[in-house]
């Protein structure tokens, strides 16, 4: 299973963090960082798979973002490396053309396109489309239940 | 209260806010804390629409920033109940981010849950299961099994793939949930129309932990690994099988063909990948498909116009696999190809390669394999190049220095290991060169001289990694001091200046080296006196007047200890004619000159030292500076610079012998076994109750198993000390202390020439037999295995033996609990797939039983005899008809049933497998003990 998801950026600052396990706060900071530790330590055109401690996962460098997908001997490498590919592709028909500051910005929508993805550390979807299609329905859904609440638009800081 | 709340939600701030808010900040902390003091007042709020965006702050200050949350567990859960879907939303988020099993508040949300999981709304379904599935603990799944299990069979495809995702969760969780809805779970493989994805991801999982109880599902599985053309799927299923092959052999067989078909057929990595890894892993024993394997390793892994690094990975990664399994031809075959790797930028790669570097190494081709890596860990980092060593060294000790012909020329390689600026591997070296000098009695005169190059080179003194082979190059030439070519050069090299940047406990190995050193120059000065007439007497200060002192000894040193040494450039310069020109001197250069001289420096290196703060360092420095002054006062003339020593003086060096007969002595390995071996004393109570003792000396650390370990250098140090001190200061009893010594253990060291016989604890390592050439790996690997094998057989160690099995059986016991759960859940599993639990199913308020199986179970409740062994060559006909299917599964089922329960009993007892006979028994204890597990 998919034990853990984490986007950050080439600072090692975390955007995004998903243990599938109960994880207690101070164990995954210590495994962040010592996944960063690892990350920045590696150039370009290397294989992207990280090995450090009990860790094992592939990740992918987009941009100022490191996506890693954190799992045990049930889910081949490969594979993995399509999900996050998929994850990303997603992010991007959500946001045209993602970038870190749609990732700091949209918390909880972030959370519902992973959520679409993984499952309880497992797979559920592996088409953008079909997640595309779920979190727009659930964002409708948001709104309607919510009329007060503006609408979440990234608009306001492109602006700036 | 209400105008309150009212303006608290019109200039809360929202997360955008907060978030903006961060972005400014500097340090981030002040303003991270000025926001929670804001989120703790407005989390109170009545209002649910400030309490939501109140929470949503801290879910998201709480995963980003590592915020503590669990003080706001109330809040999470009212905000769950709210009927605004956004508000459940964030409500939800914040549960599954923060709670875990142990959470207090988890037991209020079980209402909550299930009104959600009946929610119309899918997506409000879709929010509870997802809680469920980070969250769920023992209670939640027992209480919401029946609304999942509903779910499991929704005609929504959101709801019901989390519906089954969440079954591994409810199933880990509270096993008994398997009775209820496991069956639904296998129609959810197995069915057309639906997508498959979650179920066969459930089953992988649940395979991977106990897979032999999934067996029975076999030909569903077999069914998607012919049918399915969704990669995902086909990569899941040969993970199942990749569980499955290895506990039936004739599945193994049924599955090549598919998966043949698959590698030739895709052009999908991923899926090329896991049909390798399945066949690499399980499928050894089947030469075509292996084949077939190594050959797409080969095209699409490691090929060199496809650079791309995570399949040369992979594909590494897949070979090793191989050579760990006996197939290292594979390895042989790409060896090019890895070689080439070791130098490739990514470190995953190199490890990987390395790796599989050393699992080819043999005897035959050890040394160029060893070379060539030794020249690589000079040109990489340091953190690869201490890798490469270690794993050099480790390889290359195993099983007692199994793959070493050549030791000569091993110990110089760990000469050359030390020398490599990065190595770090000091204490293995230090291990490595004391054990083979203890064991390999050829290579004594190598490893001194080995040891001799690493101890006049000033450079290595400064590196505190060389500390540890510096020790044991010292004790080894002070223990081989007869091999040593040049004693003085030696005295000269231990008693070097920069010696002082050495830790203590080096520095004092060094100083009791020199002890022996000393002892031994005074003894070959003196012995050869009593023997040998006048004439060489007067030669020796004639010559070494002539010449300057220094270089004059430490040359003739060369000639006389290894002739066939060609002389160091420098010293032949100096005296190269006087020293040839003098024949006779050639044979002795322990002229009077260079033993006065070697005493002065002496005299000056250690005279500080004797008063050294460090007990060691000033205790040795003392026995040798108490034993020049002992030899001053026997020997008066052995301190005047000129003239020579007459008749009367060569009786101090009765002294002299007594130390060097102690010194002579050689140490060999001692057994593990050794102090068993000595029978208790009479009257000595060793079972009596030690614990007053602990109270008395507590905290005094006493583990005296270091000091039986074999071939550690403190012990052999210690061992020394203890008697030179006695034999220094009471000369005349040492002998037949020591002797008296050595005869009450003397059955207890091993005998000088270890060689010889065969009933050594200890037998020699390798025997120096003719290195056979030519002879490619894979002949000699199978030849050698079959040597080892002999080998061992003659090896005894049976301390270390029982050690180990204490160790297992500390871990099985452990196992065991932690396993309890499992084997409760495997047991309910199986009760399902042999369909033997329709009595207790009565019990439940849900039947949830298909027409199909019910007659299954009905039926099979007669039946326990296992049943012949015809079935699983079938299970192509298992899709041709629904009845035949079955009855086909039926009459599998009862086969496997005797070997389910012999599992489990195996499981039970931790016991080896139990005779067939018992199995009967044991199934009728099962069927009783699992319904008491179940109620």
């Amino acid at each position: 299973m998919i034990e853990a998801v984490v986007v950050m950026n080439t600072q090692g600052k975390p955007r995004l963090t998903k243990f599938y396990d109960y994880v207690p706060l101070e164990k995954q900071q210590e495994l962040i960082r010592s996944i960063y530790g690892v990350l920045c330590s590696r150039a370009e055109n290397v294989s992207n798979f990280i090995k450090a401690d009990s860790i094992f996962g592939p990740y992918k460098h987009y941009a100022t973002l490191y996506i890693v997908f954190v799992f045990d001997s049930s889910e081949n490498e490969l594979a993995m490396l399509d999900l996050i590919q998929v994850f990303v592709e997603t992010l991007d028909k959500c946001f045209k053309n993602v970038c870190e500051l749609d990732v700091v910005f949209n918390f909880s929508k972030i959370h519902t396109i992973l959520n679409e993805i993984v499952f309880g550390g497992q797979v559920l979807e592996t088409s953008s489309t079909e997640v595309m299609k779920a979190v727009e329905e659930i964002t409708r859904l948001e709104k309607a239940s919510n009329a007060i609440t503006l609408p979440r638009s990234v608009s306001g800081w492109q602006v700036r | 209260m209400a105008g309150s709340s009212i303006m608290e939600s019109f200039f809360q701030r929202s997360l955008d806010d907060l978030i903006k808010g961060l972005r400014l900040q500097v340090t981030e902390y002040n303003f991270i804390s000025k926001s929670l003091e804001e989120i703790r007042r407005e989390i109170k709020s009545t209002d649910l629409q400030t309490k939501s965006i109140a929470l949503e702050k801290l879910t998201y200050l709480n995963s980003i920033h590592n915020i503590d949350m669990i003080w706001a567990s109330f809040h999470v859960v009212e905000v769950m109940s709210s009927n605004k879907f956004i508000h459940k939303k964030i409500g939800y988020l914040a549960a599954s981010q923060s709670f875990n099993e142990s959470t207090d508040v988890i037991l209020l949300i079980t209402n909550q849950l299930r009104k959600d999981l009946n929610s119309g709304n899918q997506f409000e379904a879709g929010l509870a299961l997802e809680c469920l599935a980070k969250i769920g603990n023992t209670d939640l799944a027992r209480d919401l099994t029946p609304e999942v299990f509903t779910l499991l069979s929704s005609s929504k495809d959101f709801v019901r793939k989390k519906a089954v995702a969440v079954m591994l969760r409810v199933f880990n969780k509270y096993p008994d949930a398997v009775r209820v809805s496991f069956k639904r779970l296998v129609e959810n493989l197995e069915s057309v129309n639906t997508d498959p994805t979650a179920a066969i991801g459930v089953f992988c999982e649940l395979c991977s932990k106990d897979p032999r109880s999934y067996l029975p599902l076999a030909p569903e599985f077999y069914k998607i690994l012919v049918d399915s053309k969704n990669n995902w799927v086909l990569i899941k299923v040969l993970k199942v099988f990749s569980n499955l092959a290895p506990l039936e052999p004739r599945l193994a067989k049924r599955i090549v063909d598919p998966i043949g078909e698959h590698m030739k057929r895709t052009s999908s990595k991923s899926l090329m990948f896991e049909c390798i890894r399945t066949v690499v892993t399980c499928l050894t024993e089947y030469e075509v498909i292996l084949k077939l394997a190594v050959e797409k390793i080969r095209d699409c892994f490691l090929s060199d116009n496809d650079d791309d690094p995570n399949l040369k990975y992979l594909g590494l990664q897949v070979l090793s696999i191989l050579g760990s399994k006996q197939q290292l031809w594979a390895v042989v075959e790409n060896k090019e190809f890895v070689i080439n790797s070791l130098s490739d930028l990514d470190p995953n790669i190199k490890f990987e390669s390395l790796q599989l570097v050393m699992e080819m190494v043999s005897e035959g081709n050890v040394a160029e394999i060893t070379h060539y890596l030794v020249g690589v860990a000079l040109k990489s980092d340091p953190e690869f190049c201490n890798e490469i060593l270690g794993s050099i060294l480790m390889t290359c000790s195993r099983n007692v220095y199994e793959v070493i012909v050549d030791f000569d020329w091993y110990v110089s390689l760990l000469g050359d290991i030390s020398r490599n600026p990065h190595c770090q591997k000091g204490e293995e070296i230090e291990r490595q060169l004391v054990d083979i000098c203890l064991r390999v009695a050829e290579v004594r005169p190598e490893i001194v001289r080995v040891a001799r190059d690493l101890l006049i080179d000033p450079a290595l003194l400064s590196n505190p990694y060389m500390h540890r082979i510096l020790r044991a190059a010292a004790w080894v030439s002070g223990e081989h001091v007869e091999f040593s070519r040049n004693p003085f050069e030696l005295m000269e090299a231990l008693l070097q200046p920069r010696t002082n940047l050495l830790p203590p406990l080096v520095r004092s190995v060094y100083i009791q080296t020199a002890f022996k050193v000393l002892v031994f120059c005074l003894s070959s000065y003196l012995v050869p006196k009593e023997v040998i007439s006048a004439p060489v007497d007067n030669l020796a200060p004639e010559v070494s007047a002539e010449t300057s002192e220094q270089e004059a000894s430490l040359c003739e040193g060369d000639e006389y200890f290894d002739p066939r040494m060609s002389r160091t450039g420098e010293d032949s310069n100096v005296d190269n004619g006087q020293a040839s020109s003098s024949g006779s001197l050639e044979n002795d250069p322990f002229t009077h000159e260079s033993i006065f001289n070697m005493l002065n420096m002496i005299k000056m290196a250690l005279g500080p030292l004797s008063g050294s703060d460090e007990v060691e360092v000033l205790e040795r420095a003392r026995n040798v500076l108490g034993l020049i002054d002992l030899m001053e006062q026997e020997i008066p003339g052995l301190l005047a610079r000129e003239g020579s020593l007459r008749g009367e003086e060569v009786q101090g060096s009765r002294v002299l012998d007594l130390l060097q007969n102690a010194f002579s002595k050689e140490l060999g390995p001692v057994s593990l076994s050794a102090q068993q071996r000595v029978p208790v004393p009479e009257g000595l109570q060793l079972k009596e109750n030690l614990s007053e003792l602990e109270t008395v000396c507590g905290d005094i650390d006493l583990t005296p198993s270091s000091s039986f370990s074999l071939g550690s250098v403190p012990f052999v140090e210690k061992y020394n000390t203890q008697h030179m001190e006695k034999e220094s200061e009471v000369s005349t009893e040492s002998t037949s202390l020591l002797t008296e010594h050595r005869k009450r253990h003397g059955l207890y060291y091993l005998s000088a020439d270890k060689n010889a016989s065969g009933s050594n604890d200890y037998p020699p390592v390798n025997e120096m037999s003719n290195p056979i050439d030519g002879a490619q790996d894979l002949l000699r690997l199978t030849s050698q295995s079959v040597d080892s094998k002999k080998k061992s057989t003659s090896k005894r160690r049976p301390v270390v033996v029982r050690l180990d099995d204490g160790e297992e059986a500390t871990t099985s016991g452990v196992e065991k609990a932690k396993d309890s759960k499992d084997d409760i859940l495997s047991g309910a599993v199986r009760n399902i797939l042999l369909g033997d639990e329709s009595k207790h199913m009565s019990s439940q308020s849900k039947p949830p039983v298909t027409g199909k199986r019910n007659g299954k179970e009905v039926s099979l409740d007669t039946g326990h005899v296992p049943q012949s062994k015809e079935t699983l060559g079938e299970i192509e006909n298992t899709s041709t008809s629904v009845s035949h299917h079955s009855k086909e599964r039926r009459r599998r089922s009862k086969k496997k049933d005797g070997d389910k329960e012999e599992t489990s009993q195996k499981e039970k007892q931790k016991s080896h497998r139990s005779g067939r006979s018992k199995t009967r028994q044991t199934a009728e204890i099962q069927s009783q003990v699992i319904p008491d597990f179940l109620l």
